[in-house]
């Protein structure tokens, strides 16, 4: 930190002293990284860094207590290392000792994925962290972005920002989507989040272009707990893309985040990733575990949330992006595909819960299983005693390739209320080497035989994805799945 | 264009099934190659093209003047070779038309010429459809899946049609098709023969013969071709069946 920083701390410090600060923290505010831990302490001391109202201080320490008398979940088909939560850090400045000084000093593996993925060359030194002023001009670029947005009333910033520029719009619906004691990962995270993202998007106003994080002014890399909200107001409209297909490393293993979403009478929010985490090397060690609550409430009469997933790498996936369907008439979607090579483990799937009339929900979810990865989907469709006339479509397809691989299918249905029409199909298949004869046996090699095979069978939740991420995704499917034939 | 000297080819369990198949095909020529079942018919279409669960142990191919046997299935495709599935398989979620035109721009790559774009893949399409006076229903369905018998067949054919092999090698394409069915694809079959292209017709019985007519007919038995005539040489098996050439 600079002197001018050090300075600020100082006066924040008694500022806060000033008003007979509760808490009575003793940690030194002035150093760069907290030590390792979690407590009351720590979580103030995050706050303070921030510079964050007290209502907000208030708010996590409320939910670090919630976090104190949960238990950690366990899942019965995933087999997770102990975390020492303890053990951890959880607020530290961005680390550039080790950064590579130029695009020779980057491990040649990870260039090379970069290269099979199409990334511009422009982008590259930027992703693998080369400590660089600036590869290309992304601040102009941002600012502009920006500033168009800015016409149409549409706030998109930083998660730090929003709290300081429109603390009111925060307040508001922070935590009214995924309440901090919602689960174990969303206390802890609405306890110690760091960043993300905040959208907001006015009445009537459809958002003219995809937003996405790599827009944000000192977008530095995901941050272990990211926070990210995304209002969409009367009849207003915003895609929103999140991730990147680069793999991303990060010596955090654990990320959880919570993402939440409200979309208000006559609204629309489509969310889409494309995440591609370190898979930790092929014995499965060092991955990434992935932790994440997402939810979005159809507040409003005729709104509408789709949630539109292609995730791969991770050791260690637990993610069920959920749709509340309060407003009459509101529509709920999922289409996801999730790939699991050599040992990776994902749990992921998807809750529907209908409340208002005449609601709707569809759920497409693709597994392909390779290697010795298992793949479990795990969905819930919910429907409430006052929920008339609803209406659910679930289909949950596997794709086995080899043999030393498992895909498991573990179906919710809870209806209360007699007017319900539920469908359920689940399929599961496998790659057949007479697939592939055929395919190369008219001239596809047998990398563009399993591509289009795979592509084949993603293909419904492919079309959901923006163009540029589909295009990404398609690349990243064919990098996913390599080796896995033959 | 193909030379089969003494091959010898076993399966997976280790029974040798091709003893020695000698073979010559030419540019221009319809062969056409009968036997009764194990006789070894779907494993030299097999080891042709290059099929996984071969293996061969004597003898050699040579294609265009090439060692067939050292490229795999797919060089082989590129290379100009063809097969007509005896029983084509289903690739659901994959639009046939999509799978077409990627395996033919796949092949244009490999011939040096230019790919094809959507429109212009659709009017070559519609011309073959024309020539081979078959309906376009196949052609937005997903590949094989959901096709009776003879549609699977017919698309065999478009393929083929489509795909414009030097060398075809049709196995028991006639098997599982209805009179009607079997004189479409005797049709497609004959508008497809040129100068340059040569067709290898593996069948069980005669009567694709009748409309697709042979320039040789070969016997495959206990897997060698043990006796090589013209097209009567059909006719005669149809009369007096195979015991005759069933005894190595």
């Amino acid at each position: 930190m600079s002197s001018p920083a050090t300075v600020k701390n100082a006066e924040t410090l008694r500022e806060v002293a000033g008003e007979g600060y509760k808490y009575g923290f003793v940690t030194d505010i002035e150093s760069e990284s907290a030590p390792p831990g979690l407590n009351e302490e720590i979580v103030a001391f995050i706050s303070a860094k921030k510079h964050e109202p007290s209502w907000l201080l208030d708010w996590r320490i409320s939910a670090f207590k919630h976090w104190q008398r949960m238990e950690e979940p366990h899942w019965a088909k995933l087999r997770v290392a102990p975390i020492d939560y303890q053990g951890a850090t959880y607020y530290s400045a961005p680390k550039r000792q080790n950064a590579p000084k130029s695009l020779d000093e980057v491990d040649p593996e990870l260039l090379r994925t970069y290269e099979k993925l199409g990334i511009p060359l422009s982008e590259r030194a930027a992703l693998a962290g080369v400590a660089v002023d600036a590869v290309f001009d992304s601040v102009s670029v941002a600012t502009t972005f920006k500033e168009k947005l800015g016409e149409l009333g549409i706030i998109f910033c930083s998660f730090g920002e929003a709290v300081r520029e429109h603390g009111e719009l925060v307040r508001r619906y922070l935590g009214s989507v995924v309440p901090p004691g919602d689960n174990f990962f969303a206390a802890l995270n609405s306890a110690v989040f760091s960043d993300g993202s905040f959208v907001y998007v006015p009445p009537g106003v459809r958002c003219p272009m995809e937003l996405s994080t790599y827009f944000r002014i000192n977008a530095a890399k995901t941050g272990q707990f990211e926070r990210t909200l995304i209002i969409a107001d009367k009849g207003s409209y915003v895609s929103y893309l999140e991730g990147c297909t680069a793999p991303q490393r990060d010596e955090n293993q654990l990320h959880a985040a919570v993402v939440e979403l409200v979309a208000l009478e006559g609204a629309e929010i489509k969310y889409s990733t494309v995440q591609n985490w370190y898979p930790g090397d092929a014995e499965g060690r060092g991955g990434i575990y992935n932790f994440v609550t997402k939810r979005g409430a159809c507040r409003g009469a005729h709104s509408k949330i789709s949630w539109t997933q292609v995730e791969t790498g991770s050791a260690i996936t637990w993610k069920y992006p959920s749709c509340i369907l309060e407003g009459d008439n509101s529509v709920g979607e999922f289409y996801s595909v999730a790939i699991t090579n050599n040992l990776q483990q994902a749990d992921t799937g998807t809750k529907m819960i209908h409340l208002g009339r005449n609601t709707r929900s569809t759920i497409v979810s693709k597994g392909i299983s390779a290697g010795r990865g298992q793949n479990t989907y795990r969905g819930l469709v919910r429907i409430q005693p006052k929920a008339e006339n609803a209406r659910n479509y679930t289909q949950c397809d596997s794709l086995l390739i080899g043999h030393k691989c498992g895909a498991h299918t573990v179906p919710y249905i809870e209806v209360r209320n007699p007017s319900a029409r539920v469908e359920h199909e689940a399929t599961t298949s496998k790659i057949s080497e007479d697939q592939m004869f055929y395919c190369q046996q008219r001239g596809l090699s047998q990398e563009d035989a399993l591509s289009l095979i795979v592509n084949g069978f993603c293909k419904e939740v492919l079309k959901e994805l923006p163009m540029e991420f589909a295009v990404e995704a398609q690349k990243l499917l064919a990098v996913s799945l390599e080796g896995s034939v033959g | 264009m193909l030379e089969i000297r003494n091959l010898h080819a076993r399966i997976a369990d280790g029974r040798e099934i091709l003893q020695g198949v000698e073979l010559v095909v030419g540019a221009g020529e319809v062969h056409a190659i009968m036997g009764p079942n194990g006789s070894g018919k779907s494993t030299l279409a097999g080891v042709l093209s290059g099929r996984p669960g071969y293996e061969v142990t004597a003898g050699s191919v040579l294609y265009q003047g090439q060692d067939l046997l050292a490229l795999s299935p797919d060089e082989r495709a590129r290379a100009g070779i063809f097969l007509a599935f005896q029983y084509p398989v289903e690739i659901p979620g994959v639009n046939n038309m999509y799978f077409l035109r990627a395996a033919l721009n796949s092949l244009r790559r490999a011939r040096g010429e230019p790919e094809l774009d959507a429109g212009q893949f659709l009017k070559a399409v519609r011309a073959k459809l024309k020539l081979l006076e078959i309906g376009d229903d196949l052609l937005q369905r997903a590949v094989n899946a959901g096709f009776s018998g003879g549609e699977k067949k017919r698309n065999e054919i478009f393929q083929m049609a489509m795909l414009e092999p030097k060398l075809a090698i049709l196995d028991e394409t006639d098997s599982g098709l209805d009179i009607d069915a079997l004189k479409l694809v005797a049709g497609g079959i004959n508008k497809l023969r040129a100068p340059d292209r040569a067709m290898v017709l593996i069948t069980h019985y005669q009567r694709l013969l009748d409309y697709v007519v042979p320039d040789r007919v070969h016997v495959l038995s206990g897997g060698r071709i043990v006796k090589s005539g013209d097209k009567t040489l059909a006719a005669e098996l149809e009369r007096h069946g195979y015991a005759a050439y069933e005894a190595a």
